[in-house]
């Protein structure tokens, strides 16, 4: 018991159905506390999380931070360029000198696929993938799939398209893997070079005409064109991206009407969608942002509640 | 009275790449002297190897040694004193060394050094061009001339078409192979593991098949004009299949594969495991099918294991990060008794001819056959013997092998090289 692993929260890919839903129902409890006066629970008050992020970002680490606030626990953050990862310290002994000064648990963001589980297998304490190379991203995920309950009620049979880079995305295969554990029929589509090898082997089918993969859909999840990928002919200019593959009110008129237009962040407009379909009725891209909050406080709480297994 | 330099092996079987008999084999001054079915000599130190199976020695043709230059790696000692702990009486090292191993002066300190160490026989290969560049080829006669027994670049494919054609051309009449790393680089970018539905899964960059395969057709359309090539680390069903037809149109090239290429495969990364990356990467089940047919049918000549040994420090990082490689010397001949022997049902002799003829034959030493008059470089297997990979079992100096822990059946008993018992099991 004593020397047992915590859990921690690398991919969904790790996750059962009902460990998903655990965490989405913990998330519902914790988004009602946005409407009250006082926005905190205090109930990670005796602890101190480091947010470790070897790949810059604004939103995610804004959103965990926020989501420590909340539960009154204390967040130290620690940016490549401003420790001694720049001497050129390893992954490991980064992560064994925080956890040696107690730390309770590790958020980590970092480019390549599977870093957070070399952090995880060498530290005792629990370890919250915030994004790893094209690997798993697993509290956007969460928090799609939060969005989608909201708007919709539930995710079982409905009809998910994921629209843009597959390949390079982590985004995508952590909506992958949480949606089609949840039931949901998740069709990807993008330029032919940007298709992964073999991902219809997690239960997803593959088309390259956006026209088919949004005809129907309840949600469309719109991932955000790395414009460096140009450069790796992937694709050829942002123009012929937007006219084959970007999402605009015209080609928006094949899918169902009440269709929820869904974006990770940050928007390239007019690339992968219009600024018309951006600043749209449907969309709920400020709204996935706030739940991202209470998904990312569930995720700690229950991680560091070790009452509560995730 | 009995001199160390004769030995009198007895009753053994006796494993020719032609055939296999119970016989004893004499030893007399580093020569094998007599095969014959009842051998007296009073001379002689007498071995009694009822129930093991002499081969003609082992020859690796791909091993990193990392001397000089990253000796907390691996040194010609530990590497050496490794190759006969495997069952290997020879091996020919890399020259991706620090400096590189391009030109008279470093074959001959690997010569002169290896002779100290006395353990397994080095063939060393020197750089095909100046610092391994790929822009101007070295001075390749006067490395053979100091020992230089092969050439090559690996660790980098020879890119530059041209390059290959001179060097075929230049090194035509020395009969000495140029040994490819093929890879396209522009294909395999950064890629870490084989590029599939488990590099989907576990995101991480692919290398494609098509790196190789493409690299190796580009290489072997050259070969057809101007030389003999040898295709190192063969991991794909496709490259296989252009090996075989190249054959087949009668083209000077030969290939070897490595133990992990038909043991293993992509699925051994799972978990983001660095001891299972290698490059050319593990490849799917049908690869391994293939490679294994490949061996069977004659297509790829050797097993040559692409020793590569690393400390623990290059390993145990981010999968991107981590260096490519394995260390192979003391499981290649556990792995392929257990593999092709116990699974696939190889006859001995035909392991006889991939581990020791062929190999000797692309290198152009007389060895290869348990024969009067061949050199005495002898591996003697006990078929029988169940083993467990275990690290500190292992001498060489690193230990990044996904092998540990595997478990399987026919090892090496004792090394004979030159005629002197360089290794045996402690009974
Ligand atoms: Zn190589
Ligand atoms: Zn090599």
């Amino acid at each position: 018991m004593i020397n047992e692993k915590p859990k921690s929260l690398l991919g969904l890919k790790d996750l059962t159905r009902l460990e998903i839903e655990n965490i989405l129902q913990q998330a519902t409890l914790f988004k009602e506390i946005f409407n009250r006066p006082i926005k905190k629970v205090a109930t990670l008050s005796n602890k101190v999380v480091v947010s470790l992020f070897y790949e810059p970002s604004t939103r995610t680490k804004a959103s965990f931070d926020l989501a420590l606030r909340m539960l009154g626990a204390g967040s130290l953050g620690f940016t490549p360029a401003s420790s001694s990862v720049t001497k050129g310290e390893t992954l490991i002994d980064t992560v064994k000198n925080l956890e040696s000064m107690g730390v309770d648990a590790i958020i980590i963001r970092h480019g390549m696929g599977g870093a957070p589980h070399l952090v995880a297998s060498n530290t005792n304490i629990p370890v919250v993938n915030a994004g790893d190379g094209f690997n798993e991203h697993p509290t956007q995920a969460l928090l799609d799939m939060f969005t989608m309950i909201e708007e919709k009620g539930y995710i079982e049979g409905k009809k998910v398209a994921i629209i843009g880079d597959i390949m390079h995305s982590r985004v995508a295969r952590s909506n992958i893997w949480g949606l089609t554990k949840c039931g949901a029929k998740v069709i990807v589509c993008g330029p032919p070079s940007l298709i992964p090898v073999g991902i219809e082997s997690l239960g997803v089918t593959v088309t390259n005409n956006v026209e088919e993969a949004i005809e129907d859909a309840d949600f469309i999840n719109v991932l955000r064109v790395q414009l460096e990928r140009q450069k790796g002919s992937f694709f050829p200019s942002t123009r012929e991206y937007h006219r084959e593959y970007g999402i605009t009110a015209q080609r928006l008129k094949k899918a169902k009407s009440d269709a929820i237009i869904m974006h990770p962040g940050p928007m390239n407009r007019g690339v992968e969608i219009s600024t018309e379909v951006a600043d749209g009725p449907y969309n709920v891209i400020l709204e996935q942002v706030r739940n991202g909050v209470a998904v990312r406080m569930a995720v700690l709480y229950m991680l560091l509640m070790r009452s509560k297994e995730i | 009275m009995n001199s160390p330099e004769n030995l009198l092996l007895k009753n053994a079987t006796v494993v020719n790449p032609e055939s296999s008999q119970v016989a004893d084999v004499l030893i007399q001054n580093g020569k094998i002297t007599e095969v014959a079915a009842h051998i007296e000599n009073s001379e002689a130190h007498i071995i009694d190897l009822k129930g093991k199976f002499i081969f003609p020695g082992f020859i690796d043709l791909h091993v990193h040694l990392r001397e000089p230059g990253q000796e907390e790696k691996e040194t010609l000692a530990t590497g050496l004193a490794a190759a006969v702990h495997g069952g290997i009486t020879a091996v020919c090292s890399m020259p991706n060394t620090n400096p590189i191993t391009d030109n008279e002066y470093f074959i001959k300190f690997l010569v002169d050094k290896a002779w100290e160490i006395n353990k397994a026989k080095l063939y060393p290969i020197g750089a095909i061009t100046k610092q391994s560049k790929g822009e101007e080829i070295s001075e390749i006669v006067s490395m053979i001339r100091a020992g230089a027994m092969a050439f090559s670049d690996d660790g980098l494919p020879l890119e530059n078409m041209l390059v290959l054609r001179r060097a075929l051309q230049y090194i035509q009449p020395y009969n000495k192979p140029i040994i490819l790393h093929c890879e396209n680089k522009h294909l395999s970018l950064d890629g870490s593991m084989n590029e599939g539905e488990l590099s989907t899964i576990l995101g991480l960059p692919g290398i494609h098949r098509a790196c190789e395969e493409a690299s190796i057709a580009q290489s072997i359309e050259v070969a057809k004009y101007f030389g003999r090539i040898h295709i190192a680390h063969v991991s794909t069903k496709g490259s296989v299949e252009i090996i075989r037809l190249a054959k087949q149109r009668g083209i000077a090239v030969t290939a070897e594969t490595a133990p992990h290429y038909f043991a293993l495969t992509e699925k051994d990364v799972n978990n983001y495991n660095t001891n299972a990356k290698m490059n050319p990467p593990l490849r799917t089940e049908e690869d391994r099918r293939a490679i294994i047919e490949g061996l069977r049918d004659g297509t790829l000549d050797a097993i040559a294991t692409d020793h590569a040994p690393h400390a623990v420090d290059d390993k145990n990082k981010e999968f991107n990060l981590a260096a490519f490689g394995i260390i192979g010397l003391e499981t290649s001949v556990m792995v392929t008794m257990q593999k092709l022997v116990q699974e696939e049902g190889f006859p001995l002799e035909l392991i006889a001819k991939i581990c020791s003829t062929n190999p000797a034959n692309i290198l152009g030493v007389h060895s290869g056959h348990v024969k009067a008059g061949y050199v005495a470089d002898l591996t003697v297997i006990n078929k029988e013997a169940n083993w467990e990979v275990k690290d500190y079992q292992l001498y060489s100096k690193s230990k990044n092998t996904p092998f540990i822990g595997m478990q399987g059946k026919g090892k090496a008993f004792m090394t004979i090289v030159n005629g002197k018992i360089a290794w045996q099991e402690k009974v």
